[in-house]
């Protein structure tokens, strides 16, 4: 009966590891950030987890008690568009050659 | 503590294959923020049938039907009543299609499920031309872009003729909501699919996503262009509710036309007096739309 099944597609797309097109590296510079998460807000992989606050040492105590961003170098594809939008200019993308130097 | 202005579930995976810095893909992971886990979605041929990556890929939590190029209103119909017929009524079944697939070859079968009153969303993500294909003209595309179907060259063949206003046809069928959205305004986006959750029947929306390939943009300015597009007015924000238009944003600074092409490859041959022309178009449409809000507004006697 059932010679032609219906195509199921079931892997989810995280066993392909996209951080390996990426040229620049984003970079967060955690002494500076304000954890406004938006460049959470505007990943389009998405690419950038919230991580407890405790995990990154904050500008100050009140930052320190908001939750933090986490690029997951696995899947950025280095877009920049975190660094772009980020208010407070505190992240640098760093070319990935030099970074293997 | 979190710091969030929109809903912290994601149902759309990384691993995906959209190119980068891509707003089709910001379009499809907000749009799934708002509707949540009791979401359909089909899709039909673009670059989304391609972004979950090759069989057996897939890229989001909730079920996704491929369908035909020019069928997703039809498609949407279907699942909607099948699911009726089983006596399953809280699930959202919505159509996600780029413009082609909606403006041009869709638009029938739209027009179809529209008419009948299907209750449905229909999300047409606007990257202003056929981009998995290679960057051809669609009726969407813009006046003044270069597609490779409207070369510049010697000839400049540059695209000459408006772009097509779904919007309004939409409006015209009397649908109960349409509004327009932007990947730059996610907020404004999830509060609109907010508010189509509650309203039974067709649900349109005409989302702005960048295309960094297609545009000739540099991808992290992705976002950026998006927001000139809504600050310079030539993609208002705005929603119809039930005939009655309402502008859900108001431009805060003066951005010119001309600051939103600077990004961009695809206008780059235009000439002064070019720009001046679309400025002098995007000006007057933007009057036409705060006379309709208030007309409409008047009419309907909204306050
Ligand atoms: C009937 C039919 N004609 C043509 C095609 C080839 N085709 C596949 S995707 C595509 C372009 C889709 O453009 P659009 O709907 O704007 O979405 P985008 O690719 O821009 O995301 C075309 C022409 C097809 N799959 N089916
Ligand atoms: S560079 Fe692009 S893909 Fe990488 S974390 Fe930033 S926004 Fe996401
Ligand atoms: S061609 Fe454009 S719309 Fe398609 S995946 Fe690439 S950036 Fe996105």
């Amino acid at each position: 009966m059932n010679d032609f099944p219906t195509p199921i597609a079931t892997v989810p797309s995280t066993g392909n590891k996209t951080g390996g097109w990426r040229t620049f590296r984003p970079v967060i510079l955690y002494d500076k950030c304000i954890r406004c998460m938006i460049c959470w807000k505007f990943c389009p992989e998405p690419a950038i987890k919230i991580v407890s606050a405790e995990k990154y040492t904050a500008k100050n105590a009140a930052i320190g008690k908001l939750d933090a961003p986490e690029i997951d170098y696995d899947y950025c594809k280095g877009c920049g568009i975190c660094a772009n939008e980020c208010p407070v200019k505190c992240i640098e993308m760093v070319f990935e050659e030099k970074l293997e130097e | 503590m979190k710091n969030l202005t929109i809903p912290e579930e994601e149902y759309m995976l990384p691993g995906h294959t959209a190119c980068l810095g891509c707003g089709a893909t910001l379009a499809m992971r907000y749009a799934l923020k708002a509707l949540g886990k009791n979401t359909i979605i089909t899709i039909p041929a673009c670059c989304w049938a391609v972004i979950p990556g090759v069989y057996p890929s897939r890229a989001l939590e909730v079920p996704l039907l491929y369908t035909a190029f020019e069928v997703t209103g039809a498609a949407v119909s279907g699942i909607r009543e099948a699911l009726s017929a089983k006596g399953i009524e809280d699930v959202n079944v919505v159509g996600f299609a780029g413009d082609g697939g909606t403006a041009d070859i869709g638009i029938q079968s739209l027009s179809g499920a529209v008419e009948r009153g299907e209750d449905i969303f229909y999300i047409m993500y606007d990257n202003e031309a056929y981009m998995n294909t290679g960057i051809q003209r669609s009726s969407s595309t813009p006046k003044g872009a270069w597609t490779t179907t409207t070369q510049v060259g010697k000839i400049r063949d540059w695209k000459k003729e408006k772009k097509k206003n779904m919007v309004e046809i939409m409006a015209a069928h009397g649908i109960p909501y349409t509004a327009t959205a932007s990947i730059a305004f996610p907020e404004d986006f999830i509060k609109k699919l907010e508010k189509g959750k509650k309203i039974k029947g067709p649900k349109f929306y005409q989302v702005f996503s960048t295309c960094p390939t297609g545009w000739l943009v540099s991808p992290n300015k992705s976002v950026e262009v998006a927001r000139l597009a809504v600050e310079s007015k030539i993609f208002p924000l705005y929603e119809v509710e039930n005939g009655v238009y309402n502008i859900t944003y108001m431009p805060k600074k003066e951005v010119k036309v001309k600051d939103y092409f600077a990004l961009q490859g695809r206008f780059r041959h235009l000439t002064e007096d070019e720009i001046r022309e679309i400025q002098n178009d995007v000006d007057e449409a933007w009057r036409i739309l705060v006379e309709k809000e208030k007309w409409s507004k008047s009419l309907m006697k909204v306050q």
